[in-house]
C-alpha cells in the first residue's frame, strides 16, 4: 500500500481527527441551535475565547477542576446574554453586536492575561489544570476503534455526547419544538402564545454552553495553557460546519468531523509538498457551495434578497 | 435645544457612546496602571507627540477608510457583507502578481500604476459580485457566505504569492519587491503618508456622491430603508444587491493594493490583517455615511496609535483598545439606546406646539 494512503488511514490519523474536530463540534452545536431559533449567533468565536480564558484562569488559583468548568461555562453563557440583551432588548442586529462581543473578547482575554500572568501571550506560568484523558483499559485493545479512542480527552467524549443531547433537546423537549417553531415562523409562534424573545435567550444559553464546552476543551483539553486569539476563526468555521450539515445534529456533526479531517490531513500531507493551503480551502469552497444549493431549494418560497 | 437633540439625535446618541466607551476605559485604566494619570496621557496625548505619530495615525487610517466604504454600500442596502477584509486580501495579492507579470513592458510610471490600481479595483469587483450573485439569486446568507469567502480568499493568495511570486532572497515570505515606478509617493518628511490616502479621500467624496446624489446609490439605501416599499416601487432588487456587493468591493480591491504600492512595496502579509473588520467597526460608527466614516476612520487610528504609546511607555496594555471600541459598537448598534429619552423630548416639543396653537388661536 501507498504509505501516504497507509498514513491517512492509521489510528494515529483518525486519533487526530476526533481531537481536531472537537473544538469544531461544540461551537457548530451552538451556531446550530440559535440558527434553529432563526438568528445567526457569529459570537461563538468570543465565547470559545473567554470561556477558554476564565477555565485557565480559575483552575489556576483554585486548582478545582469543576469550579473551573462552572466559571468556564458562566463565563460562556454571560457572554451568550450579553448579546441576547442588546440584539433582543435594546433592538441591536445580532450581527453587529456579535462582532463587538467577538472584539470585545479578544481584547479583554489578552488585557487581563497581562494583569494576571504578565505576559500578553501564552498563560504558561500560571499552574493551570487540564481535564482528564480516559483510559479504555482492556477496551483499548479492540481493533481501530481502541486506538482512536484510547486516550482521548473526557471532553471529546463530551462532544459526542453533546452532539445526541442535542437532537433530545431539538426534537424531543417542548423547548426544542419551541425553537423551531420561532426559527420557521416568529409570527405564528407568536400567535400561539410562544414567547419569541424569550425561546429565542433560551437558544442563545444553549449556544453559549456549547460554545463554552468548545472553549474549555481548547486551553484544559488540546494544550494546557490559554493563548491569545487561540480560537483561530474556529468560532466561524464552526458556522461553516453547521451550515453543511443545515442545523441538523448529525449532519453538523458530519460537518465539523469533514473539517478535522481536513486539518490532520494537512499537518500528515506537509511532510511530502503538497501545498496545505489547497487541501485547507475545500471545506470553505464546500461550505458556500452547499450554503447555496440549499438556500436555492427554498428559493421559490421566499423573497430574493430578503434578510 | 430640545429641536437640537431631535435633529441630531444620531450624533449626540454616537458621541456619549463614545464617551461611556471612554469612562470605561479611563475607570480600567485606574483599576489597573499604578502610574494611571501618565497612563491617560500617552492614550490621549501620546499620538500627538511627534509628526511622524500624527503620521502614523494618517497612514493607518488610509486602508481603514478604503474598507469602511466597502462595507458602508451594501451596509446602506442591509446586505450584511462583511467581505472587504477578504477582498482587500486577494486584490493586494493578485494585484502584486500581475504588476510584477506586466512589469517586462516598462509602462510608464503614472500609467503603470493607473492598470494595477484597475486591475485591482475589478479583482475586488469580482470577488465582491461572487457574495452579491448567490445572495441575489439563490437567496444564501450573506454573512456566512462572506465570513467565507474571506477564507478563501485568505488561501488562495498566500497559495499565489507563496508558491509563485515569492522572493526566496529576501529571507522571510513575501512576494517579490514591487518596481520602483510603481511606488505610491510618500509625500510628507518624517511620514509614510502617501499618495494612496489622496485616493481615499477622493474614495470618500466618490462614494458619498454615489450614495445621495445617484438613482443607483438612491436604490440602495431604498432598498436598505425598506426593502418591500422599494420592490413594489419598481426598484429592482437583485440589481441593487448585486451591484452594492460589487461596488464596494471596487473600494476594498483598491485600497488594498494601494496599501501594498504605498507603504510595504511587496506583498508581506502571511494572515489577515484586520482592515475589513476596521471597516465594519467605522461603518458603524460613521452611520454607513462616507464623509462620517472617514472621520470614524481618523478617530479609530487614533485610538489604535494611543494604544500603541500607552502600551510602550506604560504598564497598560494595547487590548485595551479593542474593549473601547467594543463598547462602543454595541452601544451604536443598540437602537433602543437612549431612545426613551427622543420619546420623551418628542412627545414634550408636540404638547408645547399643541398648547402654543391652542392659545393663538
Amino acid at each position: 500500500m501507498n504509505p501516504l494512503l497507509k498514513s491517512i488511514f492509521s489510528t494515529s490519523f483518525l486519533f487526530s481527527v476526533l481531537r481536531v474536530a472537537t473544538p469544531i463540534i461544540f461551537p457548530a452545536l451552538g451556531v446550530a441551535i440559535s440558527s434553529l431559533s432563526g438568528s445567526t449567533n457569529i459570537a461563538l468565536e468570543g465565547i470559545m475565547l473567554v470561556s477558554a480564558f476564565t477555565g485557565v484562569i480559575v483552575s489556576a488559583f483554585t486548582q478545582n477542576l469543576w469550579l473551573s468548568l462552572i466559571a468556564g461555562i458562566s463565563a460562556g453563557v454571560l457572554i451568550a446574554l450579553i448579546l441576547g440583551y442588546f440584539s433582543l432588548k435594546l433592538k441591536a442586529d445580532i450581527i453587529l453586536a456579535a462582532i463587538a462581543l467577538n472584539l470585545f473578547a479578544s481584547g479583554i482575554t489578552v488585557f487581563l492575561l497581562y494583569i494576571f500572568a504578565h505576559d500578553k501571550g501564552v498563560s504558561s506560568s500560571l499552574k493551570s489544570l487540564v481535564f482528564p484523558t480516559i483510559k479504555l483499559g482492556l477496551l483499548s485493545k479492540i481493533p481501530i476503534l481502541g486506538g482512536i479512542l484510547d486516550n482521548q480527552n473526557i471532553l471529546v467524549y463530551i462532544a459526542f455526547l453533546s452532539v445526541i443531547i442535542y437532537y433530545v433537546i431539538v426534537f424531543h423537549t417542548p423547548l426544542g419544538l419551541k425553537i423551531r417553531a420561532v426559527g420557521l415562523n416568529p409570527d405564528a409562534a407568536s400567535s400561539v402564545g410562544i414567547n419569541v424573545v424569550r425561546i429565542k435567550l433560551y437558544a442563545l444559553i444553549l449556544s453559549g454552553v456549547f460554545g463554552a464546552l468548545g472553549g474549555l476543551y481548547l486551553s484544559m483539553g488540546y494544550v494546557s495553557w490559554f493563548g491569545r486569539d487561540m480560537t483561530a476563526g474556529r468560532g466561524f468555521i464552526a458556522i461553516a460546519a453547521s451550515s453543511i450539515g443545515g442545523n441538523m445534529p448529525l449532519g453538523t456533526f458530519l460537518g465539523s468531523l469533514l473539517f478535522g479531517i481536513v486539518y490532520a490531513l494537512a499537518n500528515f500531507l506537509a511532510p511530502i509538498n503538497i501545498p496545505s493551503e489547497i487541501i485547507q480551502v475545500i471545506p470553505y469552497i464546500v461550505t458556500v457551495l452547499v450554503l447555496t444549493i440549499y438556500s436555492a431549494r427554498s428559493v421559490k418560497e421566499k423573497e430574493v434578497g430578503e434578510e | 435645544m430640545e429641536k437640537f437633540i431631535l435633529k441630531y439625535f444620531n450624533l449626540i446618541r454616537t458621541i456619549i457612546a463614545i464617551l461611556i466607551g471612554f469612562i470605561i476605559s479611563v475607570s480600567l485604566i485606574f483599576l489597573v496602571s499604578k502610574d494611571s494619570i501618565a497612563a491617560l496621557g500617552y492614550l490621549f496625548l501620546g499620538p500627538f507627540g511627534s509628526i511622524s505619530r500624527i503620521g502614523n495615525i494618517v497612514e493607518l487610517a488610509t486602508p481603514i477608510i478604503f474598507c469602511g466604504i466597502a462595507i458602508a454600500i451594501p451596509f446602506q442596502a442591509q446586505q450584511f457583507n462583511v467581505g472587504a477584509e477578504g477582498t482587500f486580501f486577494i486584490s493586494a495579492a493578485f494585484g502584486t502578481a500581475f504588476a510584477l507579470i506586466i512589469q517586462g513592458l516598462n509602462l510608464p510610471g503614472f500609467i503603470y500604476i493607473l492598470v494595477v490600481l484597475t486591475f485591482a479595483g475589478l479583482m475586488g469587483a469580482f470577488w465582491g459580485f461572487i457574495p452579491g450573485y448567490l445572495k441575489a439569486k439563490y437567496r444564501a446568507n450573506m454573512v456566512v457566505l462572506t465570513l467565507m469567502l474571506n477564507y478563501i480568499a485568505y488561501f488562495i493568495s498566500i497559495y499565489l504569492i507563496n508558491y509563485h511570486f515569492r522572493d526566496k532572497a529576501a529571507g522571510y515570505l513575501t512576494s517579490y519587491r514591487l518596481p520602483e515606478t510603481l511606488f505610491l509617493k510618500q509625500f510628507i518628511p518624517n511620514t509614510r503618508i502617501h499618495i494612496g490616502f489622496l485616493i481615499a479621500i477622493a474614495s470618500v467624496f466618490i462614494a458619498y456622491y454615489f450614495l445621495y446624489h445617484t438613482t443607483l446609490g438612491y436604490e440602495i439605501r431604498m432598498v436598505g430603508f425598506n426593502f418591500h416599499f422599494a420592490k413594489y416601487s419598481g426598484i429592482n432588487v437583485f440589481k441593487v444587491i448585486v451591484l452594492s456587493s460589487l461596488i464596494g468591493g471596487i473600494f476594498a480591491g483598491i485600497g488594498g493594493m494601494a496599501e501594498v504600492m504605498g507603504i510595504h512595496r511587496r506583498f508581506l502579509w502571511q494572515s489577515l490583517p484586520g482592515y475589513g473588520w476596521d471597516g465594519v467597526v467605522v461603518a458603524i460608527i460613521g452611520h454607513n455615511n462616507p464623509i462620517l466614516i472617514m472621520f470614524a476612520a481618523f478617530f479609530l487610528a487614533y485610538l489604535r496609535i494611543g494604544g500603541q504609546v500607552l502600551n510602550l511607555l506604560s504598564d497598560v496594555p494595547y487590548e485595551l483598545i479593542s474593549v473601547i471600541e467594543a463598547i462602543i459598537i454595541l452601544l451604536i448598534t443598540a437602537e433602543a439606546f437612549l431612545e426613551n429619552v427622543k420619546y420623551r423630548i418628542t412627545v414634550r416639543e408636540a404638547e408645547k406646539e399643541a398648547f402654543k396653537n391652542e392659545s393663538s388661536s
